[in-house]
């Protein structure tokens, strides 16, 4: 289940998101690059993000969407 | 699946210009949301400045309009008397607003126009290439002042938000900010969203100083700018509420 996530293309692969996320689980992948030559920020366990959202309130350049999955038992919303 | 953050819908689905960890990007993300929660994109107009921000124009979807140097104020001073039921805001930096513009907006402040005004101090001329700015603090290592600003030669940096705190207008807002983390961006945005709030009800001028970085210019990478601000710009420039009190 995506609940962070990136659009890798444009990063600009300042690492301030790294550096706020709680768990910790946010990272600058560096086995891919982007267009503009950055290794951009990515998470890939997924199931450890709590939705927290602080990524993406740091990232300068809109970078991550956040979302949270609905409570079992809900409608989704 | 709920959203819990996406891109603002008067924000331009485009890349920003600005350099990497620049915190123009984070400002301009939060004058956006607060456009969008308080729903008067289609009645907002922006006065954009001249500096790194002067193609500010292409990344706010509400109409906008360009400013020569420093005179953002005079200019949306103008738009909010001929169309006093649109949200007016101006986006400066501090080389544009503390410098070249001292003038305009120490009299838009003065007169209590009903316009609200986002300064963004990050201490440095950023688009000339580094430069020594008004803010830029003591000591502090710039293109112009290589070994550090000399307060026998320049002077000490202006704190814009106290100076303009001393002008007597009751509806008048001022307050500093930062945005060097995530609990600050709250707080940011909370003192935009009340000086947007300010202005729609008439009550007077209002500005929100945001600290900001410039990794370039400074010679930091984004994240040791973050701390540089924390650690060295929030000593000389505390953040708070620097609003004339009444009757003063």
């Amino acid at each position: 289940m995506q609940k962070v996530i990136f659009n890798e293309e444009k990063c600009k692969g300042c690492e301030l998101c790294t550096t706020v996320c709680p768990k910790k689980i946010v990272y600058m992948d560096e086995k891919k690059i982007n267009s503009k030559g950055f290794h951009p920020a990515t998470v890939t366990q997924q199931e450890e993000c709590i939705s927290c959202g602080f990524c993406a309130m740091m990232c300068p350049d809109v970078v991550i969407e956040v979302r949270r999955p609905s409570k079992e038992g809900k409608k989704d919303e | 699946m709920k959203v819990i953050f996406e891109k603002p819908k008067s924000l331009e689905d485009v890349t920003f210009h600005y350099c990497p960890g620049c915190t123009h990007g984070i400002i301009h993300r939060l004058i956006a949301e607060v456009i969008d929660e308080l729903e008067i994109q289609e009645k907002t107009i922006g006065v954009a400045p001249v500096g790194c921000a002067v193609l500010a124009y292409d990344y706010f979807d509400v109409d906008m309009h360009e400013a020569a140097h420093g005179r953002a104020p005079a200019v949306a001073t103008g738009i909010k008397r001929v169309h006093p039921k649109n949200v007016v805001f101006a986006y400066q930096g501090d080389g544009d607003l503390a410098s070249i513009g001292m003038a305009e907006v120490v009299h838009a402040a003065a007169r209590g126009e009903k316009i609200t005004i986002i300064f963004v101090n990050n201490a440095i001329y950023g688009m000339t290439g580094g430069q020594m700015a008004p803010t830029t603090l003591v000591g502090q290592v710039t293109n112009t002042s290589p070994t550090g600003r000399d307060v026998e030669h320049s002077g000490y940096p202006i704190r814009v938000s106290e100076m303009l705190g001393s002008l007597v207008g009751p509806g008048n807002s001022m307050k500093r900010v930062s945005v060097h983390d995530p609990k600050h961006i709250g707080q940011a945005k909370k003192a935009i969203k009340e000086a947007f709030i300010n202005q729609i009800e008439g009550k007077g001028f209002s500005l929100v100083e945001v600290l900001s970085t410039c990794p370039t210019n400074w010679g930091k990478t984004p994240v040791e700018a973050l701390k540089w601000l924390e650690e060295k710009m929030l000593p000389y420039y505390p953040l708070g509420d620097f609003s004339p009190k009444e009757g003063v």
